[in-house]
């Protein structure tokens, strides 16, 4: 069975900060971290295939900087690593982020299944797996929870919902986006470390996936950024006070001018 | 790497879940299958078995950062380790082809016999037994306090093989869960370290196969020896971490205190304590670090400075331990913070491995030796 997740380099949620002046990210100094979702997908990714056997590859698009995470992900059990890396793909979108790594999937060859993080904690969106899923022409479950069961054909899932879970199944190829409550990701091994050490990182270019110029990077992104700021604070405190009859009152009370 | 993997494991595994381990007396077989998982079990066991090859430098920096989370944790996994030291240093070829990898990967865990009620500092007191019988050794006997007892599928057992050679009629022999007449009592209560399971192996008429004694006859007290020469710089490592553990959490808890207006920190009184604590762990971490660094360098006095790393630190850790709860007055005598269950866990690295005044007799009777060649 062939794996392939999609893992993104992001600056580690607990130490940023936004410019006060330009509202955007401060990232001097911030430490880069493996999107924590897309952990979780490379551990399950991993755990299948030690479950059905095959092959885990993980696929980036960024800077040079990203190869750490790519050899983060191969000291956790992945076999091999690809990042996609060109000057022509800065300041893309979820648009042409999909194109791009839809792009670098074709490269890579056939698959039976495609593994990203629910979202990115930076950008948010979690709109990149799905994208990528329809221009692959592939079914796609989004927020899976729990793999219920897993053949050399399909997969049983259940998918988190706002008020439970659904159960669906999936046949190959496809692809899924998983939530936290999937997995515990295991904490890298001794000879996973040594392995991606010296593991050696398949790089493609713009060129080398066949992309067209005006489909990447800024040109391809029609998302336009037009402002960025931080929401204001809304929410007023009230304590109230009394027996438990009389706080339920004053609750009641104040909630009423919006219902 | 083996000290970003042994932290990672410490800080995301352990930590979360030591109160609770203790709270429970629940031996933690989930994060030693993540331990297992990161391959550090591999880390003392040479590579032809399927190990990493580390040296006592290794094991002790992978050590210190698990003693940091919770000794008790940190037992159970340098037990495994101490449990086949004596198939390392004393065994034949196919007996290290064996147990060695089970025990690297993880997928076995080991334990060491040799304490009994009545031996435990005097080892000569020793009245477990094995006979041959035909093909067969059986063991007769009771040995007390064993760590990974009841948990571990391997265990090596010292005996005795011949009485009327005393110290040179002791052997250790291989004994594996399962073995006929063999089986370990109950979970034994303790102060600390509860998470380490602790247990009594008791042998009636156990029979085991004639292969499974390790080495020659009646060699086993020197085996014994070398491996709690090799094991003691890791006990040593529990110290430094658990008073590393204990001196963060002191240390934190001094900025935030705040009393007559100030922080605690700020009162010269708790800042002495804060520096002495600190002051001695670094001179502790130097000798550790000394210690382990000479004795991967096979030298001869390798006892003399395992002893003195494992005396020294561990007197610190105790003393440390009890500090941090002075520092943080009520609340450190309280369950919901950590340092409580440090103080309980220190008293056993001054105890076991042998006592430090076993420790100390060692040092100076390897003194007296080299002053009476000068």
């Amino acid at each position: 069975m062939k794996i392939i997740v999609c893992i993104k380099q992001v600056p580690d949620a607990k130490d940023v900060r936004l410019d006060p002046k330009t509202n955007t990210l401060a990232r001097e100094g911030v430490q880069s971290i493996m999107n924590p979702y897309d952990q979780h997908a490379v551990e399950e990714a991993v755990r299948l295939k030690e479950l059905l056997g095959g092959e885990v590859t993980v696929l980036s698009m960024g800077p040079p900087q990203a190869e750490e995470v790519l050899r983060q992900a191969i000291s956790c059990g992945a076999d091999h690593a690809v990042l996609v890396s060109d000057r022509a793909f800065a300041g893309a979108d979820t648009w042409a982020t999909s194109y791009t790594l839809a792009k670098a999937v074709n490269v890579i060859g056939s698959f039976d299944l495609l593994l990203c993080g629910k979202q990115a904690i930076d950008g948010d969106t979690a709109q990149v797996g799905p994208g990528l899923a329809m221009r692959l022409q592939i079914p796609y479950v989004t927020c899976v929870q729990k793999v219920r069961q897993a053949t050399d054909s399909g997969l049983i899932l259940e998918r988190m919902m706002d008020d439970g879970y659904d159960v669906l199944a999936v046949d190959f190829p496809a692809l899924l986006t998983v939530v936290k409550d999937i997995n515990e990701p295991r904490v890298p091994s001794l000879k996973g470390k040594m392995r991606a050490k010296k593991v050696e990182i398949r790089r493609l270019s713009a060129a080398d996936i066949g992309a067209d110029p005006a489909c990447i990077g800024l040109p391809g992104s029609p998302t336009q950024v037009v402002k960025v700021f931080p929401p204001e604070a809304r929410c007023k405190r009230a304590v109230f006070t009394g027996d438990l009859d009389e706080q339920i009152g004053q609750l009641v009370d104040s909630l009423q001018p919006y219902l | 790497m083996i000290v970003e993997i042994a932290r990672q494991i410490t800080d995301e595994r352990i930590i979360p879940h030591r109160a609770e381990l203790d709270e429970k007396d629940e031996f933690p077989r989930a994060i030693l299958n993540e331990m297992a998982r990161a391959d550090l079990f591999g880390v003392p066991i040479p590579e032809e078995y399927g190990g990493f090859g580390g040296g006592c430098f290794d094991i002790v920096l992978a050590l210190e950062q698990l003693g940091r989370g919770c000794i008790g944790v940190g037992t159970a996994f340098a037990a495994s380790s101490l449990g086949v030291y004596p198939v390392l240093i004393a065994g034949s070829q196919e007996m290290r082809e064996k147990y060695l990898p089970d025990v690297a990967s993880g997928k076995k865990f080991a334990g060491f016999g040799l304490t009994e009620a009545n031996a435990g500092s005097d080892a000569s007191g020793i009245q477990t037994t094995a006979v041959l019988d035909g093909d067969e050794w059986v063991l007769n006997g009771t040995k007390q306090w064993i760590t990974n007892g009841g948990e571990a599928q391997i265990y090596t057992v010292v005996a005795i093989t011949d009485r009327s050679r005393g110290a040179r009629g002791a052997s250790i022999l291989v004994v594996e869960e399962g073995d006929p007449g063999f089986s370990c009592g109950p979970k034994e209560k303790k102060m600390g370290i509860r998470a380490s399971a602790t247990t009594e192996l008791i042998f009636k008429d156990c029979r085991i196969p004639k292969d499974r004694l390790i080495g020659r006859k009646g060699t086993g007290f020197i085996t014994v020896m070398k491996t709690l020469d090799s094991s003691r710089p890791g006990i040593a490592a529990l110290g430094l971490g658990l008073a590393q553990g204990a001196l963060d959490e002191a240390a934190s808890y001094a900025k935030q205190r705040v009393q007559f207006g100030k922080p605690i920190m700020a009162f010269q009184a708790v800042q002495h304590m804060l520096a002495d604590m600190a002051i001695q762990l670094e001179a502790a971490r130097a000798l550790v670090y000394g210690a382990a660094r000479h004795i991967d360098a096979h030298p001869n006095d390798m006892s003399k400075v395992s002893s003195m790393c494992k005396v020294f630190a561990t007197d610190m850790a105790m003393k440390v331990a009890i500090d941090a709860v002075q520092v943080m007055g009520g609340y450190g005598y309280m369950r919901e913070y950590p340092v409580e269950k440090m103080m309980r866990d220190a008293k056993i690295l001054q105890i076991y491995e042998g006592t430090n005044q076993i420790q100390r007799n060692v040092v100076g009777q390897e003194l007296n030796k080299e002053y009476a060649r000068a």
